[in-house]
């Protein structure tokens, strides 16, 4: 039972590893960018339930919070072009990507929002804020600032999901890693490289979350 | 002594080799005598064998081996097998033939032989019936969607142009989707694969337009049977002179018999 380690097929493919690497990071990075916000904007119309697009917000967040994930991917990537909405793989996948976190980012910053105790925006109303400067400085930092490490989490899962992209041909991290084992049958050590890269993302990913939520969140320069 | 001895040894062997052959020297005969034909189907290859609704096999193989044994005017026993022990099955003599999506390569041709063809399997790209595809270079600036692994995304990865973008799927039924959803323009798969879509989407049925790998099927038999090989292969030219071997291709793989077969 000794296993002949062999890395040399999979290194000499590093650059697709390398190339899928980057490639998951960038679906990342649109998808919390455009999933956070969707997430705010969600947050605010459910804490304060504004009519009725409350109600709207509820039903996408229950519907993508209790649907699997590849099960949304398969929508859109292979439902949609029936009604003539035809998306490429990595369309698909931002997009997927996107409306998950929007529906989970929902929840986390409502949960946020609605920890700010109401004195403090009467506070704010002394003060003469605008509603805007209000919500802003009031509510929306304060409520990031609450919830930022279950935010963090959550994209942290989103990126490591997006593995599942590879479902749909996206050629992202996922997808290098089946490609290089379906050629050479490495697959102890491409998995074991993969693995350790999705660990190294996910890591640095977090770590890098901490630290804008410090300088942006709790005012630590 | 030691020549003599594994001389004596090789000569056993070979008398009990041929004593095998000779228990079965005229299968022909046997057949005729015994009024039964006995053939190792596929139960788990559609469309060249399945199980039916009935609970009864069904396919092109199970077709072919039902005309084989009307032309010898025998019954027929058929004995389902999978794609591993068919070859045993007829190597112990447990069937006369084996009709189950046999393809011929230099290991099996040394264990069993192997009549004409009787009928087409293919890898191959297919598209839609518009589209003009001419030969491999042509798919340049095409998508075409394939099971990522698969003996096709070899053959398509080595030969496909640099402008040509795959897209490598998971599992067949990606491939497929993909294809019937519109996400890509091409297909690179199986000629059965496309029986299959053909019989589930009849309005989408991919057209071969570049031949990646051809391996056509044959019906195996024993070796040492110059008697039963000569009269299946009369009987296959025969059908497929009177169009039977095209009609059971039509039904069960949609695609005409390919001339060059």
């Amino acid at each position: 039972m000794a296993y002949q380690f062999d890395f040399a097929p999979v290194l000499a493919q590093g650059d697709l590893l390398l190339k899928g690497a980057l490639f998951t990071l960038q679906l990342t990075l649109v998808g919390t960018l455009v999933g956070v916000a969707i997430g705010i904007v969600g947050a605010g119309v459910r804490a304060w339930r504004l009519r009725p697009f409350d109600a709207l917000f509820g039903l996408y967040v229950e519907l993508i919070r209790n649907t699997p994930f590849i099960v949304q991917l398969f929508f859109i990537f292979f439902g949609l072009p029936s009604l003539g909405v035809l998306l490429t793989e990595w369309q698909a996948a931002v997009l997927a990507m996107v409306i998950n976190l929007g529906a989970y980012s929902t929840e986390i910053i409502r949960a946020g929002i609605q920890a700010i105790p109401k004195g403090q925006l009467e506070a704010a109303a002394a003060l003469a804020m605008s509603r805007f400067e209000a919500f802003r400085h009031v509510v929306l930092q304060p409520a990031l600032a609450k919830v930022w490490p279950a935010l963090s989490s959550q994209i942290v899962i989103v990126m490591l999901g997006s593995a599942v992209c590879s479902q749909i041909a996206t050629e992202e991290l996922s997808f290098a890693a089946n490609f290089i084992q379906s050629r050479n049958f490495r697959a102890f050590e491409t998995y074991l490289l993969t693995t350790a890269l999705y660990l190294v993302m996910a890591i640095v990913v977090r770590q890098l979350l901490l630290w804008l939520g410090q300088r942006l969140l709790m005012g630590r320069r | 002594m030691k020549t003599l001895r594994s001389l004596f040894l090789s000569t056993l062997l070979c008398g009990g080799a041929l004593a095998v052959s000779h228990a079965q020297a005229d299968a022909l005969a046997d057949i005729t005598a015994r009024g039964v034909l006995k053939v190792a189907v596929p139960q788990d290859f559609p469309p060249f064998g399945s199980v039916g609704p009935d609970l009864k096999p069904r396919g092109l193989d199970i077709d072919t081996a039902q005309l084989l044994a009307d032309k010898l005017g025998v019954k027929l026993a058929l004995t389902p097998v999978n794609s591993t022990n068919r070859i045993p099955f007829l190597t112990t003599g447990k069937v006369d033939l084996v009709i189950s999506s046999l393809g011929k390569n230099a290991e099996r041709q040394a264990v069993i032989d192997f009549s004409r063809p009787y009928a087409p399997f293919y890898l191959a790209v297919f598209g839609p019936e518009q589209t003009a595809i001419a030969d491999i270079d042509a798919i340049a600036g095409k998508t075409i969607s394939v099971t990522r692994g698969s003996i096709e995304d070899m053959e398509l990865s080595a030969v496909a142009p640099k402008g040509a973008t795959i897209k490598r799927f998971e599992d067949n039924n990606s491939t497929i989707a993909a294809y019937l959803s519109g996400q890509v323009d091409l297909i690179a798969s199986g000629s059965v694969v496309m029986a299959v879509i053909a019989e589930k989407n009849p309005s989408k049925v991919p057209v071969m337009k570049v031949k990646l790998k051809d391996s056509p099927v044959y019906v195996g038999l024993a070796k040492q049977e110059p008697a039963l090989l000569e009269k299946v292969n009369a009987t296959l030219d025969a059908a497929k002179a009177d169009g039977s071997l095209n009609r059971n291709a039509e039904k069960w793989l949609k695609q005409p018999l390919p001339a060059d077969l």
